[in-house]
């Protein structure tokens, strides 16, 4: 049974809707629910966004692997100030509104190149907003998103152990070793 | 809550006397109890904080990154409630539980002052940096000869021996590089440089002669002795993550190391929750009898007995110990005739930080991580005056591989955006100082008339700020640590004087310094308090000037010094 399928049958067997199961069953759900507050926001989205952001490659897992949504709405919850987590959670509205507007659907249901194409637009939008933005200020909510993923992934297992390399229990220090293109440590 | 209030239960004057009391169980009272121990005194630890086993107390040790729901960092309610010890340096989500809560134990500051305090058994012996330098003699020298301060009653000579006998036991690594102005001492093999690392060191030896970059000498057994073994700790698996404890007990702590030491000689016994009131001065006798604490839990007070007691309740709370030992004989404090208890506190000058990247050596990497940094030694003012400011600093510094970035031209995320950033970087070197503060009267501690913590004793007030030496030193350390990282071919990224606190250092020293002349010094060549010999504090309290070193082991030598002095003078019938 692979991830949707369980997902899928989870939610018909408990008979009550899972936070993230509807996105799987995308199809089921004409329109989206108005985002404001961070429980609004499904894990799933988050998934699929982190997973465009860092995607699964022939090296290594991607983000959703990494249960990123999971791990953005933790630390937007418990991290972030009051701010902050509004600046996140209208910024996923923002971001399923542009989605709607530009292709006329949802995120989900949106091909890889179209995922990477809007996400992009968004990337250069935040880069050029961080590069104006007052130093405290507070950040564009793409680069959040980005910053959590890339974070929460290459601290996450699959991101440690796949795309860089964790070594819990190295047992010894070289200070000089020939480098041949392998990935980085983890730190 | 006054103590009058208070049944005093003693428990039976007997059961309640022992040889020797040690207050504090941090660095040096650990090495108190060690070497009291083990020279045949029935022992008694008195800790304010609960206990910490070795191993079984260390929650975190073996936790993998994605096994803390935070990956690290602390929450937003916990950094509002702890704006003071979430930054201290090592603080985080794996290591919090060997820090204090800023809301339990409150002080008054006159000016900013980040006092940062672990309160268990071992206080911050577990979570402190390891770097292990000893003293040179240019430091004992330069206070009084370069007349910023009075003179050390001791020379390097006189702690040198000692040195050896701390580094033997708790394990240093390092390089024995024969430098004046950072001698060697009893080494285990260092840990290596890596090749930035090694090209810094070579040019500044050749653009400046005298200014030398080392291995880290740090407190980790990089090749464990026998004495080691014997202790039950194990080599270094350059985990570097020590600070939640080490599964192997390879870096130094008194959890890991003097404490169960001294509990196999049979001497020794540790009362955590034991905050202490003060101590007991009996006038007849002149001199200590005690020490009066109060049950953290219970709030019970109990006294305790003994014939000699260490202070080692880390500097600013010996500090507070003293103050607050108040009597006929000494109204100002235990052995205050001098009214200089409190004063002249100093720290380390923490401000400065640069860091420089450099282009090249992309064929070479390292083999996981360096628990140890590099050591630039002072190389300002050896013994004699140079500079618009008196004291040196020592630099810290390290090479390192970022983490490699996409290049501008392709999309900042997808696949080859993961595939890219997977790879290390262009290689970077930092630098930080620890610079010398001239201890001043007006930079001191004080009791609070009016506020009191929960066991009702009075608050610390602490008035400890910056002055025009320490401008001073930042900006030549900043102007050098830049011109060194560019001769050897690094591009400045950042040079910043934070500005912090002082505090944050974690460094802070002195109130109780020692000193040749009772009128202008607390403590005695030994020290012994000059007018209660029986009372000998040991630990940061006791600094006559900063020095440039990382402190920790100087503390530890000059505690194992005092203890066995103290026992040849009790066997003398002089204590």
């Amino acid at each position: 049974m692979n991830r949707r399928e369980a997902l899928a049958a989870t939610a018909t067997l408990l008979g009550v809707t899972i936070t993230g199961a509807q996105m799987f069953l995308s199809g089921c759900t004409p329109t989206e629910k108005k985002i404001s507050s961070l429980s609004d926001i499904d894990t799933a989205l988050l998934d699929e966004i982190g997973d465009t952001i860092l995607p699964e490659t022939a090296s290594s897992p991607g983000a959703k692997a990494a249960r990123i949504g999971e791990f953005m709405k933790t630390i937007v919850s418990d991290c972030y100030s009051e701010l902050e987590q509004k600046t996140f959670v209208d910024g996923i509205g923002k971001l399923l509104a542009l989605c709607r507007d530009t292709y006329n659907d949802s995120f989900v249901n949106l091909s890889p190149s179209k995922r990477i194409e809007l996400l992009t637009k968004l990337d250069t939008e935040a880069a050029s907003f961080s590069s104006t933005k007052k130093e405290d200020g507070p950040d564009h909510y793409f680069s959040m998103i980005k910053q959590l993923t890339l974070w929460g992934y290459f601290t996450s297992e699959p991101g440690a152990t796949k795309a860089l390399r964790y070594v819990p229990i190295p047992g010894r220090y070289d200070g000089c070793v020939d480098y041949n293109g392998e990935p980085a440590w983890l730190y | 809550m006054s103590l009058k209030s208070v049944q005093v239960n003693s428990g039976g004057k007997e059961k309640n006397t022992y040889d020797a009391i040690v207050i504090g169980s941090g660095i040096s009272g650990g090495w108190a109890a060690k070497e009291l121990c083990d020279l045949g005194l029935k022992t008694l630890v008195l800790e304010r904080g609960r206990d910490v086993q070795h191993l079984k107390d260390y929650p975190t040790m073996m936790k993998k990154p994605w096994e803390f729901a935070h990956r690290g960092r602390m929450s937003n309610q916990f950094l509002k409630e702890n704006p003071l010890i979430s930054k201290a340096a090592g603080f985080a989500e794996d290591t919090q539980h060997f820090f204090i809560k800023d809301n339990d134990h409150p002080y008054v500051q006159d000016k900013p002052f980040d006092w940062i305090r672990g309160y268990q058994v071992g206080g911050k012996s577990l979570i402190w940096g390891r770097a292990c330098q000893r003293w040179s003699k240019y430091e004992f020298e330069a206070p009084a000869k370069l007349g910023y301060g009075i003179d050390w009653p001791i020379r390097y000579e006189d702690v040198a021996p000692w040195y050896s006998h701390v580094e033997k036991f708790i394990g240093v690594c390092g390089n024995k590089d024969g430098i004046e102005s950072m001698p060697d001492g009893e080494f285990l093999p260092p840990f290596d440089f890596n090749c930035v690392e090694t090209h810094v060191k070579q040019t500044l030896l050749r653009e400046y002669k005298n200014r030398f970059l080392v291995q880290g000498r740090w407190a980790h057994l990089s090749k464990p002795n026998d004495i080691h073994l014997q202790q039950g700790r194990g080599q270094c698996q350059a985990r570097n993550l020590c600070m939640r404890g080490c599964p192997y007990g390879s870096y130094f702590s008194s959890n890991s190391t003097t404490l169960p030491w001294a509990a196999k000689t049979g001497n020794l016994t540790v009362r955590p929750f034991s905050v202490v009131h003060s101590i007991i001065y009996d006038e007849q006798k002149g001199k200590a009898t005690g020490v009066r604490i109060i049950d953290s839990n219970t709030k019970e007070v109990t006294e305790y007995y003994s014939k000699i007691i260490f202070l080692n309740a880390s500097s600013l709370n010996s500090n507070l110990v003293l103050l607050n030992s108040t009597s006929n004989r000494f109204p100002n404090g235990l052995g205050n005739d001098s009214e200089t208890l409190g004063k002249y506190v100093g720290f380390h000058l923490y401000r400065g930080f640069v860091n420089a990247s450099f282009e090249g050596f992309t064929d070479k990497y390292y083999y996981v991580r360096n628990p140890t940094e590099g050591i630039l030694a002072n190389y300002r003012n050896l013994g004699k005056q140079e500079m618009d400011y008196v004291g040196g600093f020592t630099t810290f510094s390290a090479a390192y591989r970022t983490r490699a970035t996409q290049s501008a031209d392709k999309p900042q995320l997808g696949g080859d955006f993961k595939d890219a950033i997977s790879k290390p970087g262009p290689w970077e070197m930092y630098m930080y100082m620890q610079g010398e503060t001239v201890p001043k009267k007006t930079n001191h501690v004080r009791l609070s008339d009016t506020e009191k913590d929960q066991w009702g004793i009075p608050l610390l007030v602490t008035s400890v700020g910056y002055d025009d030496n320490d401008e001073k030193m930042v900006k030549d350390f900043l102007e050098q640590s830049q011109e060194m990282l560019t001769k050897a071919g690094g591009k400045i990224l950042n040079a910043i004087d934070n500005k912090q606190p002082p505090g944050l250092d974690i460094h802070e020293m002195g109130g109780a310094r020692m000193g040749r002349d009772p009128k202008t010094s607390m403590l005695n060549e030994w020290n012994q308090l000059h007018h209660c010999k029986n009372v000998f504090v040991t630990d940061g309290a006791c600094m006559t000037s900063t020095g440039n070193q990382s402190p920790s082991i100087l503390y530890m030598t000059l505690t194992a010094r005092a203890a066995n002095h103290a026992v040849a003078e009790l066997k003398k019938g002089n204590l």
